[in-house]
């Protein structure tokens, strides 16, 4: 089997460019088990040499607070790969060697990428390289990601590390008496009583009670609880002794020291900078302008208005042609096949399904490839700058505007792409009240429910309305992520410290690799789920049919209506000529036939599961003023918003309304005395925030990697929407509002 | 020379950091990214709406909320 070398480093440090630049294509994203982490890896080779690469999370550090440090130390420590490249930005050096100091306190061995030399050079800093190689233990390779410069050294070095395959002496840094003391005298008793020692190394082990760490502590309370609770003591004691002395904490006083530690090698002439300390950058030049009080947010308000104007209207071609090819496909089947079960099975069932899965594909595709830019170019994290202070007052982050944004934030968008764009979050609790809230902003298929019901019940106000709609979403989404802040997701906010990178251009090939393996994760993850509960819907949808005794019934009514006409207007309709126009009795003879399909569709709708479901909701749906109709609708909804429109259609014995035309369908509720404005308010309200369509439902479940999130937004949602729309129709009720 | 807490610095102001009063996940955050006794900072500028601080620190610069500011103890001119 090839070696296994991980790359690791700090986030825009060009670990993913140099992984790319690596593998190319050769590459397949995973996840780490049990967790949401994204697991990448590849294949280098190079003269006939394989390797095998894993991308490790981008970190600062291997702190046991963020989930990306876990993963990556759990890696290191369980796969124990040969080699660790840890790629250094080579013009923010001193910050990136900490990770590096850390690597090397682990005992692990490892090969330094100093990568963008050539920004470094730019800025006038000069790196002696040798210097630092001798200095660090370790061979120091200058590459350059972008251009793939430095990469065969890079992997000749690493190649020979991972062949002589010598153990590494742990690197000990001093971080002064008191915990140097301490340290011994734990690292001795570790050794004694062989804790953890298989796969840790005892001075680690010792430094990490020391730095607090709670992953280690609990491991070491459950294998060894009289150790452990001998180390937390002496960790105590130091702890005690340091505040007293000099009003510190031993895991500060370690990071002070390898700081410390980095600052007195770079002295040893290993950095030399030839510029003016106040000298602009031209990122900051840009800064200057893009974070300006002023422009700064009109120019955030242009992009994120850009970046919706390119997911929503340039993915709208493939969309049609993947519509068409699916309408198509369905057309085909529905000609070629015999009617029957399987026949609606495959149809309703399988290519609607598919072809649901499918259809969001192009949308995720452009999303991703415009988001990518963002965050390729360092402006996300500008965005994230910008708009934190409003985002944190809901218990938020600044970043996850971009996920409101392409949920609906402005009216159209889809909460399927919205839910995949939390994972430019890094913050799991912001990110989780994220996630469960983006399906209240209007999607486009929420749309046509409105218009529908804005033109029958408020035809002069429409723009008035569709205003008040999205700032609704807002208002309402903000508010929940709040609630859930502080009741079910609570906690401190995650510490917002974040690195403004500089601006780079991002590389074509980059984009498109993020942009893909982003998309196929959802194909595969999402696609099998989506597929099964399509066809579960269906069935609800279609099963049991009607008794053959009503089948009977609809068969009688028919040959009635045909016999009751002229056989010349029979044989018109039977010979189906499109272009050819119909007598005015063929015309009537079709409209009775179709009338009468309607009234079977609709007896069918009502006798089927969802049907059923949706009469005998209907003794408690009255609270918001539903019928059964409105129920079976809102049921449909779940398998896709735009199926309400239409379903409502079939209830009302119309046929399948086109949710596009639907003027016979405003017409019949516009005269139905049942319907009043005070019940399409409250219709509109409950459609905006009831449970997610299941395709988001799916994907909820798989970005916050578990099911229980997943069934918590369809509950959770469903109460409080039903709840404002029979507080809605209850209240207007009583005070007499927008009676018909 | 006098001592004052990060977010009473103005804009373009620079100082040596002499103290992070902050433990947990909040200090070890902060140190990670370099803010330790002795480093210098200066500040770049604030958001739109005055919060977060974005400051320029050894060769990058670091954005963090003015409550996490509260925290960090810097010796000014």
């Amino acid at each position: 089997m090839e070696p296994t070398i991980a790359l690791a480093g700090n986030p825009n440090s060009g670990k993913t460019t140099l992984f790319n630049a690596l593998t190319g294509a050769r590459q397949h994203v995973g996840n780490y088990p049990g967790v949401t982490v994204e697991k990448k890896e590849g294949t280098y080779i190079s003269n006939g040499c394989k390797m095998h690469i894993v991308d490790l999370p981008g970190t600062y550090s291997l702190t046991a607070y963020s989930l990306e440090e876990v993963v990556a130390r759990d890696f290191l420590v369980n796969s124990k790969p040969r080699v660790v490249i840890d790629i250094v930005d080579a013009s923010n050096l001193e910050r990136n060697l900490y990770l590096a100091i850390q690597f090397l306190e682990m005992g692990i061995p490892v090969c330094i990428a100093l990568n963008m030399i050539d920004v470094a050079q730019r800025r006038g800093i000069e790196i002696n390289t040798q210097k630092l190689a001798t200095l660090l233990g370790v061979p120091v390779v200058p590459t350059i990601a972008r251009n793939g410069q430095g990469k065969r050294e890079l992997m000749e070095t690493a190649a020979q590390i991972a062949q002589q395959g010598k153990e590494l002496r742990p690197l000990k840094i001093s971080y002064g008496d008191d915990v140097d003391q301490a340290l011994v005298e734990m690292e001795a008793a570790i050794t004694a009583a062989d804790f953890l020692t298989d796969t840790y190394r005892a001075r680690w082990i010792a430094l990490k009670y020391m730095e607090n760490d709670e992953q280690i502590m609990a491991i070491g309370a459950r294998v060894n609880p009289a150790l452990a609770a001998t180390l937390t003591a002496r960790v105590r004691k130091v702890s005690l002794h340091l505040q007293e002395t000099l009003d510190t904490y031993p895991e500060a006083m370690i990071a002070d020291q390898r700081y410390g530690y980095i600052k007195s090698i770079l002295k040893q002439g290993v950095i030399q900078r030839h510029y003016d300390q106040n000298r602009l950058y031209s990122s900051d030049r840009i800064d200057r302008v893009l974070t300006n009080r002023f422009i700064g947010p009109l120019i955030m308000l242009a992009v994120i208005a850009g970046l919706y104007h390119f997911t929503f209207t340039y993915s709208k071609t493939p969309v049609g042609w993947l519509e068409s090819f699916f309408g198509w496909l369905g057309d085909f089947m529905s000609a070629h096949l015999p009617d029957g079960l399987l026949k609606s099975l495959l149809i309703s069932g399988v290519i609607d399904g598919v072809g649901g899965v499918i259809g969001f594909v192009p949308l995720i595709m452009y999303m991703f490839f415009g988001i990518s830019i963002l965050e390729d170019s360092g402006y996300l994290a500008r965005v994230a700058f910008m708009l934190d202070r409003v985002f944190r007052t809901f218990g938020l982050h600044g970043s996850s505007v971009m996920a409101f944004i392409v949920s609906g934030g402005i009216a159209g968008g889809c909460a399927v792409p919205g839910v995949m764009a939390t994972r430019t979050l890094k913050s799991p609790r912001e990110r989780l009240a994220t996630l469960l809230t983006v399906p209240f902003m209007n999607c486009g298929a929420k749309l046509p429910l409105f218009a529908l019901l804005t033109a029958t019940f408020f035809a002069k106000h429409e723009a008035a309305i569709m205003f008040a709609i999205t700032v609704g979403a807002w208002g309402g989404a903000l508010l929940v992520a709040k609630f859930l802040r502080v009741t079910v997701i609570k906690g401190a906010s995650t510490p917002f410290v974040m690195e403004l990178p500089p601006y780079r251009w991002p590389t074509f090939k980059g984009l498109a690799i993020h942009t893909w393996e982003r998309t196929w994760q959802y194909i595969k993850k999402a696609g099998t789920v989506i597929l099964g509960i399509s066809i579960l819907l269906w069935a609800m949808m279609t099963y049991p049919g009607l008794p053959a005794s009503k089948l009977q019934a609809y068969a009688q009514r028919r040959a009635a209506e045909i016999s009751a006409f002229p056989s010349a207007a029979v044989l018109e309709l039977e010979a189906g000529a499109k272009s050819v126009r119909l007598s005015a009795a063929a015309q009537q003879l079709k409209q009775r036939l179709a009338a009468i399909d309607a009234h079977q569709a609709e007896a069918r709708l009502r006798n089927s599961l969802a049907g059923r479901i949706g009469i005998a909701l209907e003794s408690v749906s009255r609270w918001a003023g539903f019928d059964w109709r409105t129920n079976i609708a809102l049921i449909g909804g779940f398998a896709a918003k735009e199926v309400v429109v239409s379903t409502l259609g079939t209830a009302y014995s119309l046929g399948a309304v086109d949710p596009e035309a639907s003027v016979s369908l405003s017409q019949t509720l516009a005269q139905d005395p049942f319907w009043t404005p005070l019940l399409a308010v409250g219709l509109i309200v409950f459609t905006m925030f009831y449970s997610p369509c299941f395709v988001s439902v799916v994907c909820i479940s798989r970005e916050s990697g578990s099911w229980k999130w997943g069934a918590f937004s369809v509950a959770f949602n469903t109460l409080l929407a039903f709840s404002l729309a029979t507080l809605i129709f209850q209240v207007g009720s009583a005070m007499g509002f927008l009676a018909k | 020379m006098s001592r004052i807490m990060m977010r009473q610095m103005r804009d373009n102001q620079s100082g040596t950091i002499t103290a992070i009063k902050a433990g947990s996940e909040l200090g070890r955050r902060i140190r990670d990214m370099g803010l330790v006794p002795g480093t210098e900072i200066k500040i770049q500028g604030r958001a739109p709406l005055y919060d977060p601080v974005a400051l320029r620190v050894m060769d990058f610069t670091l954005t963090l909320r003015n409550n996490e500011a509260d925290y960090i103890e810097v010796e000014v001119e």
